[in-house]
């Protein structure tokens, strides 16, 4: 987001801008408290939640719900934590991310620098393919990931965040080397570069930025998917917002809530942490993902 | 023989054709300008030269030998863009050197070339610095830099001073004419301003709506235009273009105008009434460059007809160098050139002497030129 | 002499061939898995599937029993409900933050991103969140009466006649921020000039909002419908994590009624025909926005 000018102000009085303040601090409030009271709440013992106030402090500060959502919650059948399920995130996204972006790029590069004909219409039905409701693909993506020996592996997830992170990670690097001077890609080739090399030597150099907003979108939407985990997925890939929700409302014994918010801040913590570091650049990512940058 | 034969070459973009059926032969060490308003094809057919566009029908040749189908890289060419197209991420050093690197030319080859074409261009202590660092002229330099150090057939200019400003522009314009000289080497150069058509080429080809309108020396473009196109767009200010009615009389043939009053003024042609047969009375249109309508003392002593006559000044420009005048014949405005000290003011009814010695005519119709 | 056009070299053909190699391999994984399971699920949509996949077409039956199922009829009116409270509150309050926010705000680099971290979590977690939030045994409605407010009282999220629209809070707080995100750009991609003529020419401030500067905000208008309406759509994550669905089918939407019929009622058949008209509603919204926006750049 720009933060040139501001001319759009209009010329307010004092009430009127002590209103804006209250407003805009109120609104801040509303967006901060559902997640802050979440995080006061996971450092007390239970009993002061159920018997206690959700707005006070801890009386008695502890790390306990922490402890036991990362290493012994039950999760599903099993006394496991979220543990293996951050791991089983780790492995998936990884991956993902770096194959999405990398395909992202090539597809970028030729649908600017190398343009056919034909080559907006596919982009398009590309770009459509971000868009539809995932309902459309689960059941002849659970046939197929069985017919591969993929059903239930992190390989197989791999797969289907790659499938469906292309049409954004390809829109990300199309809209940034559109405005890339084709000249440059021109004289490079007079100079007899080929097509890898323009790309390597000419382009890349140049495309710190986009590359970071599309690792951080990706990163981000496919960590948080819980769809594709829910479907495709047993217990040596599921996803941690998988075992998040299974944690939540697993129907038996006590609501251990201060294990579960310890187990959502888990959950959130790597995309909060990806936000608080580049928020920049996030920003840019969601706002291409909308508007034509 | 020619050195660069463009032959009958046109280019389509699916049914549109934008480029029909272009003839030039280039002869070595010929600086060719391609000139006309945007959207004539010149841009392509520089592209098509250069390889970046592919030739839809008909031949490039460099020194005999076919270019079509052929890599860019592979033509022994080199062009000089109009935004430079300086790679951002290299030095101008690695900028400069970068073809040769991919040619799979040695290291030590590379500097020496280098670092020849960096003392002719005087850029050597820029070297080290990433073209952001530059400023525009600088740019430029190392544009040419990069050109010069392939020892191409023939240079490519695509539009190369339009980014920058004026005073720089006509620097700069010297410098790539120095150059042209002291190397003579063979250039095509891309340019929708008129200016640097005249000043800088050894021919013109004039292009307009994918044809090329005239193809001569910048003399022959200016004095004796084919057509209309070509007689408004180079000049400037550009020559006035008069409806006018033909008058023959014996051997002599005249061309009538009205003056600010619609008085009737005859101006005598400089072309034989035989050539203007079957045209007595009939509408023609008289091109006069503004250069022709002076103040009478600062009329060309040695032309041959010039006629005097008072006309109503409607307003003055002065430009330091010279003053302009715009006044109305046969109910239009006419741009004429005056000396800078004349003394004439808006409103007045002033003396003007009109050079007819280069007046063209033109068939209203075909908007071609009547020889 | 020049003749015949000498034929192409072979690096030129192959630099040619290149950039269709390289974008190859993701048209084919975009037109098998995403175009290709498009066809499948529609024509599995004209058969009898119950717990596999079956062949055997069955016209549009599936269509006429899913139409007459109450549950898909409470899935669409819920979405019906949801997505125009959730379009609606969203851009609302995301137009007054991006508003007020470029009234030269102090501390507005601090506010900014307050606004916008709930779109870095994922759903699950903002369900897990609010749900508890909305208990009213432990959450909002236990903190008033313990603080003294015993008449408070907010139990929609067990109340199936108000589930749908704790829902609709969690969603608007998760989004809201983003569409605040587009408008702020949209308001400092205004001319300035403009805004200059306009108080030159004498307009007040409501007059200026109204008439210079929301007319100018129409592209991000249209952005945030499109997205937020596809979102919509799309939203399963949310109600599997807020409510389950329920109390009862409260809060059922397309989404968790083709998972449900699909992958635990085993009826694939009326599965893959909602999961159909997800996609056609969805595709009548994006595909002419996607049409809009890839010409315009020609």
């Amino acid at each position: 987001m720009s933060v040139a000018t501001q001319d759009t102000a209009l010329r307010t009085g004092r009430v009127a801008r002590t209103l804006i303040y209250l407003f805009l601090l109120l609104m801040a409030l509303f967006y901060l408290l559902p997640f802050g009271i979440m995080v006061i709440n996971s450092l007390k013992p239970l009993s002061e939640i159920t018997g206690g106030n959700m707005m006070s402090l801890p009386q008695e500060w502890t790390l306990d719900a922490w402890r036991a959502a990362w290493s012994t919650a039950q999760i599903g059948v099993e006394p496991t934590g979220m543990r293996p399920y951050f791991w089983n995130s780790i492995k998936m996204v990884v991956p993902a991310v770096a194959i999405s972006t990398v395909l992202g790029a090539l597809n970028g590069y030729v649908l600017t620098k190398w343009r056919f004909r034909g080559d907006t219409i596919l982009f398009g039905l590309m770009l459509f393919s971000c868009f539809i409701p995932f309902q459309i693909v689960l059941i002849p993506m659970a046939r197929v990931l069985g017919l591969m020996g993929l059903a239930g592996t992190t390989s197989g997830l791999i797969l289907v965040h790659v499938v469906y992170g292309i049409g954004f990670s390809t829109l990300y690097f199309r809209n940034y080397y559109a405005v890339f001077p084709t000249e440059l890609v021109r004289a490079a080739m007079m100079d007899g570069a080929g097509f890898f090399r323009i790309f390597w030597r000419i382009l890349m150099p140049s495309s710190g930025p986009i590359t970071v907003v599309c690792i951080i979108w990706q990163f981000t939407n496919i960590w948080n998917d819980f769809l594709f985990g829910a479907s495709f997925a047993d217990f040596d890939s599921q996803p941690i917002t998988v075992a998040l929700n299974n944690l939540v409302n697993s129907s038996t014994g006590v609501k251990e809530y201060n294990v579960h918010f310890a187990g959502a801040i888990y959950a959130a913590l790597p995309t909060l942490l990806v936000y608080i570091v580049a928020g920049r650049y996030f920003v840019r990512g969601l706002m291409s993902g909308s508007v034509k940058g | 023989m020619s050195f660069l034969k463009i032959d009958n070459v046109t280019k389509r973009y699916g049914a549109v054709e934008v480029l029909h059926r272009v003839d030039i032969d280039v002869q070595q060490g010929e600086f060719l300008v391609l000139v006309g308003p945007s959207g004539c094809g010149k841009s392509t057919l520089l592209n098509m030269i250069a390889g970046l566009e592919e030739i839809s029908s008909g031949t490039i040749a460099i020194k005999d030998k076919p270019m079509n189908g052929v890599h860019p890289s592979k033509r022994n060419i080199a062009m000089v863009f109009q935004s430079y197209a300086l790679y951002p991420n290299m030095t101008v050093g690695k900028n400069i050197t970068f073809g040769l690197e991919m040619h799979g030319v040695p290291k030590e080859d590379r500097d020496r070339a280098m670092d020849k074409v960096a003392d002719m261009l005087q850029i050597k202590p820029l070297l080290d610095r990433k073209p952001g660092q530059l400023s525009g002229g600088q740019r430029q330099r190392v544009a040419m830099g990069r050109a010069l150090v392939r020892d191409p057939d023939v240079f490519l200019f695509d539009e190369p001073l339009s980014n920058l400003d004026a005073k720089l522009r006509v620097d700069m314009r010297t410098e790539i004419k120095k150059l042209h000289q002291r190397l003579g080497t063979t250039i095509v150069y891309v340019t929708h301003d008129q200016i640097e058509a005249m000043t800088l080429s050894t021919r013109i080809a004039v292009m307009n709506g994918g044809y090329i309108q005239q193809l001569g020396t910048p003399k022959e473009i200016y004095d004796t235009p084919n057509n209309i196109f070509v007689a408004a767009f180079m000049g400037s200010p550009s020559m006035n273009l008069l409806d006018a009615v033909i008058r023959i009389k014996g051997p002599d043939a005249a061309a009538e105008i009205t003056d600010y009053n619609g008085h009737p003024i005859t101006l005598p042609l400089p072309l034989p009434a035989a050539s203007l047969a079957g045209r007595d009375g009939t509408k023609v249109v008289l091109g006069i460059r503004p250069e022709a309508i002076t103040d009478p003392d600062g009329a060309d002593k040695s032309a041959k007809i010039v006629v005097q006559m008072q006309n109503k000044i409607d307003v003055t420009e002065p430009a330091g160098s010279d003053t302009f005048i715009t006044t109305t014949m046969v109910g239009k405005d006419v741009i004429g050139r005056m000396r800078a000290d004349a003394h004439v003011n808006a409103g007045d009814i002033a003396d003007l002497s009109i050079n007819m010695d280069k007046a063209v005519i033109f068939d209203p119709k075909s908007e071609d030129r009547i020889v | 002499m020049a003749s015949a056009p000498a034929q192409a070299d072979f690096k030129t053909r192959l630099q040619n061939l290149i950039p269709k190699l390289v974008l190859a391999p993701s048209l084919a994984v975009i037109f098998l898995f995403v175009y290709g399971f498009i066809i499948f699920t529609g024509y599995l949509s004209f058969t009898d599937s119950r717990i596999l996949p079956s062949f055997n077409l069955v016209g549009f039956e599936n269509y006429s029993k899913l139409f007459r199922l109450s549950h898909w009829t409470t899935s669409i009116t819920n979405l019906a409900i949801f997505a125009s409270l959730y379009i609606g509150i969203s851009t609302l309050i995301g137009l007054s933050l991006a508003t007020f926010l470029d009234q030269k705000i102090r501390g507005e680099g601090l506010l900014r991103p307050i606004y916008l971290y709930p779109m870095a979590l994922s759903f699950i977690v903002t369900g897990t969140a609010w749900k508890w939030l909305l208990d009213p045994g432990i959450g909002l409605e236990h903190t008033m009466h313990l603080w003294g407010w015993t008449s408070f009282h907010f139990d929609w999220i067990k109340n199936s006649d108000y589930a749908i629209y704790t829902v609709v809070i969690a969603a608007v707080w998760q989004s809201s921020g983003f569409v605040m995100a587009m408008f702020l750009a949209g308001l400092r991609g205004i001319d300035n000039e403009i805004l200059k003529a306009a108080q030159m020419d004498g307009a007040g401030n409501w007059q200026m909002y109204r008439r210079i500067i929301l007319p100018q905000l129409r592209p991000a208008f249209l952005s945030a419908f499109v997205i937020l309406s596809h979102l919509a759509v799309k939203s399963y994550d949310l109600v599997i994590a807020l409510t389950g669905g329920g109390p009862g089918r409260a809060t059922e939407l397309p989404a968790t009624f083709m998972y449900s019929y699909t992958f635990t009622r085993n009826q694939m058949g009326i599965g893959a025909s909602s999961a159909v008209i997800m996609l056609m509603t969805i595709a009548a919204i994006m595909v002419p926005y996607l049409y809009a926006e890839l010409r315009e750049k020609k």
